[in-house]
């Protein structure tokens, strides 16, 4: 007991501020890819690199659209490398969650050169306007409903549709003093009856499809679900295949998307506050996500 | 503990001639370019069992089987069998062809129990039978799924399912008065991965348990006949995320086995250190979790945090917690900065100092201690037969560390001892991990002395098509084996992926039976094996 209490008062406090205060990120950090639109010359290099088709390119009538997808990506950071014109640079930026699919995907239309090489931006356009208008309606209500409901203390079932088990080992540090998801009101619990929100990762399996729906059916309404890593979103670099679905959306509807090849711990907490409506009041003040110093843990 | 032994002899030289196998003819494949780390030998179907038994009592491990669909160039199925001896630091491959006509191969599971998942696993994935196979029930695919062969170069990727219907898996069952079952999963109550277990109880002890695996079955090594070289490597480290740098460096090691090519030795050095650094992450880690796992909160707390602090130094070097994107062909995707190098070694101090209080505080509880010792025994003669490696196997007695035993990276040049211990219980696990982190960080400090500066990377051509090769890592679960031939294009024809988790899930089996169900948990963390690993 003496033991415990002295290594207790030596260690200290040791859970970060985030999301109160800015997260510390350590400065080597492979976050998003981020794009220079405007006077990018020539995507092919880049979307050669990817390894998941994040970056894509179809070529019509002397024009060509380039699509990027973050929630293919795995922030391999291939692009910025292949791409010498400086247009992709890797940014520190982990906060990617988003509440429609569509979000995460950006567009980006050129008219071509005679020497297969873009012109000028004709075009840049991210989500879908449709579903914005769509939602917009009933999002404010729907929002405030769960708020209402869940906001203050959220019970979190995970369940793993197949990941390769990089997401959970990211899930789980959320568990520790350092993340420390708690005092949030926030907990993981061991039954989808018990649960508000279901975190799902992995492509779907096959095998887990029926698994997924019936915990899915298991937890009561209101419920929350969120797909977590690229896999959860789109299949990742599994894609669609004999055994896999190709991302949680196709066999239960999806209330949020959190970016990442694992996601990062913040990036996780932050996606699932997004999903709270909680989000938005903890961040009145701006963000940087930048920060010399290392965590003392 | 026993000295790493840096002589080896070249004990194959002197088995394989018994079997009518001169060196003359090693490493003849006529429908391949095969690399001279390994020895390869051609055996006749009919020869095949007595050869395969006969070289398990001349003192050699057999460390996996794997199938190859070559009916499109008109030869067949290839088996092929990875033998390694503790005398000899270059594995054997003893290939076998199955003519498309007979589909039919001798079984040595009845012999050979390790190897009785990928024997059917073979009959899942090509539709092969394994002549005489004790239990020749499907593995890999569940009994629901269609009739269907998926590594069949016929099988396209892309192929829609039909919905599935029926029983995945029966089980054998539970029969007697009083004795009754625990079905649990796929979705189990802790933040892990999906599995089916069934237990059959008296009481509190387990009588038996059974598996039903491969839920998270995606499709990988098909996958891979997909991808370029390149970008395989980034679904090697998808292959189970708390291995991901070891993959990484198993399918990379493949490569370039298959080129000829040299590493840069800057590049070995880098290597080693990630490679020990996912070790220490991993490890501690799982010490917090035994411990959680008979109420120790407070030292799972603290371990907790000491993993947090080894993932942050991923991220200094590698821009990525799981060390992911910095493995390639060649060596290193970037080099490392002096400032990052000297906050590694900052930081690992620290983690040192850290780690002998955590200890000191586990060492303080005696109740930990008697929870953990005879709990989930797993005896020496048992690990041997199943083929247990790694952590699970050093503690039951299997004296093998490919580390030290096939080195690879910079483990050459590094001076380390591989624990091991009897007793093959929770507690025996657990010390294995204990001393094994504390190798790492001998290894970690004479590495970083020797990290002298240099190219990181050497620029590795297109590889020909038809280039087989094996690239082997010691992860910190056990050995992971990549196996690989190119095709065309700078693509992938086939990668056959052996994650230690394969190996060991028999273990479980055995470890627990005897033991109370609330001890489960605790048993099954102590062998924390990949569900994704095994079953891809």
């Amino acid at each position: 007991m003496f033991h415990i209490l002295k290594k207790a008062a030596q260690t200290g406090l040791v859970t970060i501020g985030y999301p109160d205060r800015s997260a510390q990120i350590p400065e080597n950090f492979r976050g998003a890819p981020s794009f220079e639109f405007a006077g990018w010359q020539d995507a092919r290099p880049a979307a050669d690199a990817c390894p998941t088709g994040a970056i894509s390119i179809e070529e019509s009538e002397a024009r060509r659209r380039v699509t990027i997808d973050y929630g293919l990506c795995i922030y391999c950071g291939q692009c910025a490398e292949a791409d010498l014109s400086g247009a992709v640079k890797i940014t520190r930026n982990f906060e990617l969650a988003v509440r429609e699919r569509s979000d995460l995907v950006t567009t980006a239309d050129y008219p071509l050169t005679s020497d297969g090489r873009q012109g000028d931006l004709a075009g840049l356009r991210t989500g879908s306007t449709a579903a914005h208008g769509r939602l917009q309606a009933v999002e404010a209500k729907l929002q405030q409903r769960i708020q209402d409901v869940l906001g203050r203390s959220l019970a979190v079932r995970e369940v793993d549709a197949g990941s390769c088990n990089g997401c959970e080992i990211e899930i789980n540090a959320l568990n520790n003093p350092v993340y420390d998801l708690e005092r949030l009101g926030i907990h993981f619990v061991a039954s989808p009856r018990h649960a508000d929100m279901l975190l799902v990762t992995g492509p779907v399996t096959r095998n887990m499809e029926l698994a997924l729906q019936k915990t899915y059916r298991a937890t009561p309404t209101p419920k929350i679900v969120i797909a977590v890593g690229a896999c959860g979103i789109s299949g990742g670099i599994f894609g669609n295949n004999y055994a896999t679905i190709g991302g949680v959306n196709a066999v239960v509807p999806v209330d949020v998307f959190i970016p990442g090849c694992p996601p990062r711990p913040q990036a996780l907490l932050h996606g699932i506050l997004l999903a709270l409506g909680r989000m938005e009041q903890r961040l009145a003040s701006s963000h940087a996500v930048c920060s010399e110093k290392s965590n003392g843990f | 503990m026993t000295q790493p032994s840096k002589v080896f002899t070249s004990k194959f030289d002197e088995i394989l001639p018994h079997y009518g196998f001169s060196s003359a003819g090693w490493n003849e494949a006529n429908d391949a370019e095969v690399s001279k780390a390994e020895i390869h030998v051609v055996v006749t179907l009919t020869d095949l069992r007595s050869t395969v038994t006969g070289l398990i009592e001349d003192g050699c491990r057999l460390a996996s089987i794997f199938a190859e669909d070559r009916t499109s160039v008109g030869l067949g199925f290839l088996i092929c069998y990875v033998f390694d001896h503790r005398q000899d630091c270059r594995f054997l491959l003893l290939r076998t062809v199955v003519s498309e006509m007979s589909k039919a191969f001798p079984s040595v599971s009845a012999r050979i129990p390790a190897v009785n998942w990928q024997e059917r696993e073979i009959q899942d994935m090509f539709g092969l039978v394994a002549k005489g196979h004790p239990n020749p029930r499907r593995v890999a695919l569940h009994d629901n799924w269609p009739d269907i062969h998926p590594l069949r170069k016929d099988f396209p990727i892309d192929t829609v399912l039909p919905p599935f219907h029926g029983e995945r898996h029966v089980y054998r069952p539970t029969l007697g008065e009083g004795v009754f079952q625990i079905p649990v999963g796929p979705v189990h109550a802790g933040i892990i991965e999906p599995g089916h277990f069934n237990f059959a109880v008296a009481g509190e002890p387990i009588l038996y348990l059974q598996l039903r695996m491969f839920y998270t079955h995606k499709g990988t090594e098909k996958r891979f006949e997909h991808l370029t070289v390149r970008n395989a490597v980034y679904l090697a480290e998808s292959i189970s995320g708390d291995s991901g740098f070891s993959h990484g460096t198993a399918f990379c090691q493949a490569v370039e086995r298959a080129a000829g090519a040299e590493v840069p030795i800057r590049a070995k050095r880098m290597r080693t250190i990630l490679l020990e650094l996912e070790r220490l992450y991993n490890h501690v880690g799982d010490i917090g979790a035994i411990v959680n796992d008979v109420g120790f909160a407070v030292a799972n707390a603290h371990a907790a945090r000491l993993r947090e602090m080894i993932l942050n130094i991923n991220e200094e070097l590698a821009g990525s917690r799981l060390l992911r994107g910095v493995v390639c062909p060649g060596g290193m995707r970037h080099d490392w900065t002096d400032r990052q190098i000297a906050r590694c070694r900052e930081s690992l101090h620290h983690f040192d100092a850290e780690f002998t209080d955590l200890m000191a505080l586990i060492d303080s509880s005696d109740s930990t201690r008697d929870r953990l010792e005879h709990t989930g025994t797993l005896h020496p003669g048992k690990a041997v037969d199943l083929g247990i490696v790694g952590v699970s196997g050093r503690a039951s007695g299997v004296d093998r560390d490919l580390r030290r035993d096939h080195p690879y990276a910079a483990y050459d040049e590094v001076s380390f001892d591989v624990p091991v211990y009897q007793e093959g219980d929770v507690f025996s696990r657990m010390l294995v991990r204990v001393d094994e982190i504390r190798q790492s960080m001998r290894i970690l400090k004479d590495v970083l002395d020797r990290l002298a500066p240099g190219p990181c990377r050497t620029a590795l051509s297109q590889l020909p098509a038809n280039c087989v090769a094996l690239g082997a890592v010691e992860g910190w679960r056990g050995e992971i084996l990549h196996w690989i031939r190119t095709g065309p294009d700078g693509r992938l024809d086939r990668c056959k992926i052996k994650d230690p988790s394969l190996n060991n899930w028999p273990a479980l089996v055995e470890a627990v039976q005897g033991n109370i169900v609330p001890d489960f948990p605790v048993i099954n963390k102590s062998f924390n094996l990949s569900y994704s690993g095994t079953d891809r």
